[in-house]
């Protein structure tokens, strides 16, 4: 049982927790700008590669891509050795050409966005060529990953590790559908899907649902049921929950899509699978939900003393929150209302902001320490004022883009007594400035949040090396364990 | 490895006996309130497949029991907008501009439906209010290029400028310097006059004032006083289409911008027309 023979590769995850901190930062730079331009235009400063259109896939990609997917990197590579006891499959040589080819891929993604290409599919605007290169970069994470879990010496397959070959596979059929394209020519960076019209958009939303079905949630949620029975040494609620929910919510997601285009071309029965499945999608989404949070039952004094762990409970709150919202929102008459407006965007946000990256910043101030084999986080302090600015950010987001998000849609479904609108979309787009500003300021403080981040961390790893590393798994049984007919 | 189930003291359930890396799980059952939940959304989602469009066959799908659809259901909407604005705007659309003006209520209605229209469509170039922008016209300032009574609002609304209706007003300003009718001196010599006749500058140019006698006067004036017959801007003016500095002038002499304004009549019926028409005279330029 011993774990002293197997040297698992941490080198790579190292990588990609440095480029996940570094991602992080320039997402949430982006994001600030963005939002600041879109309460003063002169912000666009005239120049075609600062202009909002430009730079919106950067801050996207960046939040998503960039920083969502190095810290998935991050966390899968690390849970996969420890749940399955094996080294990395495939060696170094080629767990590193993972992490160069991501890199760059990112890299030479946001270059094309600020100069102008963009295959016009949301959350996958990289043109073909950068395509191909992305879906080698997967295919050989898939090979590392289910090669790793292939080599296990555990019985079973933990968990996190259903949640994350869900990820890697349903991500590749995502990835191939969307991108269907055929390039102008070799040598030109333009390229048109195979699909068109309402087929086109259909694919699309397909695409962009699953993307936050399977990597913003399935990968995350693998994420969690590591860290948060690590952090809070309890053992997970309920094996039943984890066994249907996973099943529910993988079946589920799928056939959600339709409901981002509820009252257009694509026909009323499509959009009413959409709807339906969206509902049913409640409960698979909260089942994740009831295990993150119950699993610290026994150990909810932990919250006090453990700032990552707070991150990580806060997260599934919100998510919570966001899985509940979703589905109301998926509701045809809801969605006359919603579509459209900033509800939208503060939707996505809470779910970005508040399930993406606070479950992320759980697992990297667990990893941190661990990884660098430091005693302890350099402040835990400092850790505290991050998770509180950054709650209060979210706060101030979400709450200014629910509002203005209903007030444009009232405002655009007001009629007068003689059958005439009653304000222009002009008048609409005055009425919600001050709430941009706001969000613009919840951004800011999201922003200064993840800067104590990088603070903190640089300080662990500058702290003084330790023989034994704390966090390391405990020997003993959780808190509250006993033999069973003992 | 042997499945070691234990028993959890805190929570008194058993664990499943496997174990990854300190990590065990308890084999708790489903929470009811789950389940029901569950449960209780899928068949809701039966029900509702049953009652609205949902499963799809080979040439078309199942409409459902309530014969929902979203189109019929915008087509409903949109009819009963038209049907509660015709009380007005069916007037409107029949009465002169006089008779409409006459009757308060119906004036009130006319500028509502105005505003609404003129915000919706035209302020993007007109500005707010018809302030205007460089290069689109300030309707509230009353210098007008096509004239301001009613009837002249009214065909550049239903006609447009130079955009491609065969009634749409035409009129063009030659390049005098893209196309060397005149030197580029004389250029600065015009505008110099031309900055005397903005009221920016005394200092004149009795070159300048020649050559604008020979080229300029048929569409502008003698005096800048402008040609409302062929669309010849007013420069005699302290408001003006395009910026109002030197250099706009000379870039206007030799290479002139000229907009383009479409025309409304395939997109706005006539009621709707007549009631931007009187908005816009009301703005503060009508005359």
């Amino acid at each position: 049982m011993s774990d002293a023979a197997i040297q698992y590769n941490e080198d790579v995850v190292k990588k990609f927790v440095i480029a996940a901190i570094f991602w992080a930062v320039v997402a949430f730079l982006v994001g600030v700008v963005l939002a600041g331009q879109l309460a003063w235009p002169v912000a666009n400063l005239g120049l075609p590669f600062t202009n909002f259109g430009r730079l919106r896939p950067v801050h996207t990609s960046a939040a998503i891509f960039a920083f969502g997917g190095s810290a998935l990197f991050a966390t899968s590579f690390y849970i996969v050795q420890r749940t399955c006891r094996a080294r990395l499959f495939g060696g170094e040589a080629l767990a590193n050409f993972i992490f160069w080819g991501y890199q760059f891929f990112i890299v030479m993604a946001a270059l094309s966005y600020v100069m102008g290409f963009s295959q016009g599919q949301e959350y996958a605007e990289p043109e073909w060529h950068l395509d191909l290169f992305l879906t080698l970069i997967w295919v050989l994470y898939g090979v590392v990953f289910i090669g790793t879990v292939l080599m296990r010496k555990e019985p079973h397959i933990y968990v996190a590790n259903w949640f994350f070959i869900a990820m890697i596979l349903t991500i590749a059929v995502l990835h191939l559908g969307n991108n269907s394209a055929m390039p102008v020519s070799l040598f030109t960076a333009k390229s048109y899907n195979v699909a068109s019209g309402v087929q086109n958009a259909m694919i699309q939303w397909w695409y962009g649902h699953n993307a936050v079905g399977f990597f913003l949630t399935a990968g995350f949620l693998g994420m969690m049921y590591y860290f948060i029975p690590k952090a809070s040494g309890r053992p997970i609620y309920s094996y039943r929950i984890s066994i249907v929910h996973f099943w529910s919510l993988v079946f589920m997601y799928i056939w959600a899509g339709p409901h981002h285009l509820h009252y257009t071309a694509l026909p009323d029965w499509t959009q009413t699978l959409g709807m339906a499945f969206s509902i049913m999608l409640w409960m698979p989404s909260w089942g994740g939900m009831i295990n993150g949070i119950m699993t610290l039952s026994g150990a909810w004094d932990k919250l006090r003393t453990d700032a990552g762990l707070r991150f990580s409970v806060t997260a599934v709150g919100f998510y919570g929150m966001s899985t509940f919202e979703g589905p109301v929102m998926s509701i045809r008459g809801v969605n006359a209302l919603s579509h459209y407006t900033d509800w939208g965007i503060g939707h996505v946000h809470s779910g970005a902001l508040g399930w993406v990256a606070f479950i992320s910043f759980g697992a990297l101030y667990y990893l941190v320490p661990v990884l660098w084999k430091r005693e302890r986080l350099y402040s835990q302090k400092l850790a505290a004022w991050h998770f509180w600015i950054a709650t209060l950010g979210i706060v101030l987001y979400i709450t200014s883009m629910w509002v203005a998000g209903i007030m444009q849609g009232l405002m655009w479904r007001a009629y007068d007594q003689f059958g005439f609108l009653q304000y222009s979309f002009s008048e609409s787009v005055m009425a919600v400035h001050p709430y941009y500003v706001i969000r613009f300021t919840g951004g800011v403080f999201f922003l200064l949040g993840s800067l104590i981040m990088v603070y903190n961390m640089i300080q662990t790893v500058r702290s003084p090396t330790t023989a034994r590393p704390a966090a390391e798994p405990q020997t003993g049984l959780p808190i509250g364990t006993a033999m069973a007919g003992a | 490895m042997p499945t070691k189930i234990e028993k959890d003291s805190i929570s008194g359930q058993l664990t499943t006996g496997h174990e990854w890396d300190g990590i065990k799980e308890l084999n708790r059952p489903l929470p009811k309130w789950w389940v029901y939940i569950f449960v209780a959304t899928v068949i809701w989602s039966g029900v509702y497949f049953v009652l609205y469009p949902s499963i799809p066959g080979i040439s078309g799908y199942f409409h459902g029991l309530l014969g929902y659809s979203t189109r019929d259901t915008v087509e409903a909407d949109v009819a009963a907008v038209v049907k509660q604005r015709s009380v007005y705007m069916d007037r409107i659309a029949a009465l002169p501009y006089d008779a409409i003006r006459r009757d308060r209520q119906l004036l009130a209605v006319a500028e509502t439906a105005g505003r609404i229209v003129f915000a919706d469509n035209c302020q993007p170039c007109h500005g707010a209010g018809g302030g205007g922008s460089p290069g689109f016209p300030a309707l509230a300032a009353g210098n007008w290029l096509w004239g301001g009574k009613l009837a002249d609002i009214e065909t550049s609304i239903v006609f447009g400028i130079r955009g491609g209706h065969d009634n749409a007003r035409q009129s063009a300003m030659p390049r005098f310097g893209v196309d060397a009718m005149l030197k580029p001196d004389e250029i600065q010599a015009v505008a110099d006059h031309v900055m005397v006749l903005y009221g920016k500058s005394t200092v004149g140019s009795p070159a300048g004032a020649k050559i604008f006698a020979e080229n300029c006067v048929a569409c502008h004036g003698d005096a800048g006083q402008g040609n409302r017959e062929v669309g010849g801007p007013r420069l005699a003016s302290r408001t003006h289409l395009n910026a109002d500095d030197r250099a706009t002038v000379v870039g206007q002499i030799a290479n002139p911008r000229m907009g383009v304004m479409p025309h409304w009549n395939t997109r706005l019926d006539q009621a709707t027309i007549k009631s931007l028409t009187l908005y816009v005279h009301a703005l503060g330029g009508g005359e």
